[in-house]
């Protein structure tokens, strides 16, 4: 694409609730990752105070377990908001369905990723791998929700928590369900580090707001895209 | 006054036989009462049963196993307890300790069988090989597990002893050359109650069998089968290094000032946040102590797999593929830093091989602010 002199349109692409979620979210994938690392490597610390007047490791799991219910419910929340949310939240955007979705994949793979033709990618919303991925991310949710919990039910007499007793038999013991939970802590740090890096990469080399849209919910895109992309649905 | 007939004397009654007085007897059912977590007056219904019912007969197996349950069994605290079941009470059957031997030992097993069909419990200590028809562990002349079997079959409930019987030991650790399996998957259709630990505590086997007798069915068990009674709280929710833990005081080295001062063995490995088990609270040796009392952290000897699931002296597992040190921070670090190198390469490239793209649209932008 040659520099033409391009005007841009306006898109409301994320809502306020997919805003909130994302927000929500990354506050909690943040605080549940630097607490659980902390758990499973507490620092040394040295100290000459009573244990009775300290209670610093109680109130790192107090955290975790908060941010959890926290993480917990607006995945849930965020869930049913594909299924009620505009056509960019929809649950469709996730879950591979037809070819068109794998060639839209293929494509973003050889343009965005091993960078090998010389022109930009468009999408709107998400596209096509990027909503693959969130799609394993939610798996990746899931199975932390479902071990932490199933940790966790252990410890609470409340019927929520209560539910999750069966996990530590599946995983073979809390060993092995700790176990799993902990590594699997380290995809979303790998996730975390790709995500913000190719949120920076998308509004560098296409200029249409990608950073910014997750705070007014407004992308911008070409006007000939935008008639195209309009011919098309109609 | 007892119902009994005189074939089969109550467990009272046999004790009477042994010399322990009225009194001896009313403590160890007080004791028993309050280690199964029962109210005050149970300690009653307790003394009637034991008073009333003859006793149960007990067959015991011993197969892949080294006998650190009946060690424990035989030293729990009240010593009426290794008499209600060991010795000429109740046991029938028990390699370790009956006088029998030989034929004479296989006709006790096969008599009590015959008579007391649907009645007998089955206790059984080890694992069962099942690698190579189970030639691992033969007795008189018969696999572990035909004897396994044929004595189930006739059982009213099977006990397993221990984590060799519950969940397989230290012999189903990987890679399982005898194929070591644990009784509840061997056994379908009876009521089985596992009491793992390795060995569990005396009173806890003791605890489980009195209250089979007095209630005459098995304790309220929890999801994997384990009497809730002794099984529902981990060692670290009863740990008196818990607030240690909770402080974030931790000893770091098995020598260092903070082991002296007693704070939380969580970073030397313990797995008392994962285990299930009553050691906090009943301890061991007549309740003189337990592994973290002694500085040593729990290693989780009740829980499945405990052996495959990481050092003993880390929290940590060993990551699975990656070599004897990695562990899943170790391989997570890695894959973290490749991302990040990753994403450094792929800035870099892109700012090559997209360059045209990126003036232009720099073009484009300064182009309109001059317009301005
Ligand atoms: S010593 Fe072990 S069981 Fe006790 S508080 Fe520390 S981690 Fe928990």
């Amino acid at each position: 694409m040659e520099a033409t002199s391009t005007r841009l349109r306006r898109v409301f692409v994320w809502e306020l609730p997919v805003r909130v979620y994302h927000w929500i979210n990354a506050l909690a994938v943040v605080g549940l990752c630097v607490t659980g690392y902390l758990i499973g490597n507490p620092p040394a610390i040295q100290s000459t105070a009573e244990a009775s007047h300290r209670f610093l490791f109680g109130t790192i799991r107090f955290i975790h377990f908060t941010a959890a219910y926290i993480f917990f419910f607006n995945f849930l929340f965020r869930l049913y908001w594909g299924f009620v949310g505009n056509k960019y939240a929809d649950w469709k955007n996730f879950i591979p369905t037809g070819r068109k979705f794998f060639r839209e994949m293929r494509d973003v793979l050889r343009i965005d990723i091993l960078l090998q033709k010389n022109r930009d990618h468009l999408s709107v919303g998400h596209n096509a791998l990027a909503g693959f991925i969130y799609f394993l991310t939610f798996l990746a949710f899931l199975l932390q929700c479902v071990t932490g919990f199933g940790l966790y039910a252990g410890m609470s007499d409340w019927w929520f928590a209560d539910l999750w007793v069966w996990v530590s038999g599946v995983f073979g013991g809390d060993f092995g369900l700790r176990n799993w939970h902990h590594a699997a802590m380290w995809f979303f740090i790998v996730f975390a580090i790709i995500h913000v890096y190719l949120v920076f990469y998308h509004d560098y080399v296409e200029g249409r707001g990608e950073i910014s849209s997750m705070g007014g919910g407004w992308k911008f895109i070409e006007e000939d895209v935008f008639e195209k992309e309009e011919s098309k649905v109609e | 006054m007892h119902p009994t007939t005189t074939k089969r004397p109550s467990y009272y009654e046999e004790l009477r036989d042994k010399g322990y007085s009225r009194r001896d007897f009313m403590k160890f059912c007080t004791m028993m009462a309050a280690y199964l977590g029962l109210e005050a007056s149970a300690a009653g219904q307790i003394a009637k049963t034991l008073e009333t019912t003859p006793r149960i007969p007990v067959i015991w197996l011993h197969f892949q196993e080294c006998t650190c349950c009946s060690e424990s069994f035989i030293r729990s605290s009240h010593p009426i307890v290794a008499d209600i079941v060991l010795d000429k009470i109740s046991l029938d059957y028990t390699e370790t300790l009956m006088a029998a031997s030989g034929h004479r030992a296989e006709e006790a097993m096969k008599s009590t069988m015959e008579k007391y069909h649907g009645e007998y419990v089955l206790c059984v200590e080890g694992s069962v090989p099942t690698g190579a028809d189970g030639v691992y562990c033969c007795i008189g002349g018969k696999s572990s597990m035909d004897i396994l079997q044929e004595c189930a079959e006739g059982a009213k409930a099977v006990i397993c002893w221990g984590s060799c019987a519950s969940n397989g030991c230290v012999q189903s650790a990987k890679p399982n050359p005898t194929g070591a399996t644990p009784i509840h998957k061997l056994i379908k259709g009876k009521p089985i109650i596992k009491v793992p630990g390795c060995p569990p505590i005396g009173e806890v086997m003791a605890g489980v069998l009195v209250h089979i007798i007095t209630f005459g069915r098995l304790p309220e068990l929890d999801r994997v089968g384990r009497p809730k009674a002794f099984y529902s709280k981990r060692v670290h929710d009863t740990c008196y290094r818990r607030p240690f833990y909770d402080a974030g005081l931790f000893v770091e080295t098995f020598d260092d000032e903070n082991a002296q001062k007693g704070y939380c063995l969580y970073k030397v490995g313990c797995k008392g946040p994962s285990t299930y088990n009553a050691c906090g609270v009943m301890r061991w040796n007549n309740g003189v102590s337990y592994p973290i009392q002694s500085g040593h952290g729990c290693f989780g000897c009740s829980e499945e797999n405990f052996w495959d699931n990481g050092p003993l002296y880390r929290q940590m597992a060993n990551f699975p593929g990656f070599g004897i040190e990695s562990n899943a921070d170790k391989v997570g670090m890695i894959a973290g830093a490749a991302t990040v190198a990753g994403v450094t390469a792929h800035a870099i490239a892109t700012n090559l091989r997209k360059s045209k793209l990126i003036s232009s649209h720099i073009e484009e932008g300064r182009e309109a602010e001059k317009e301005l």
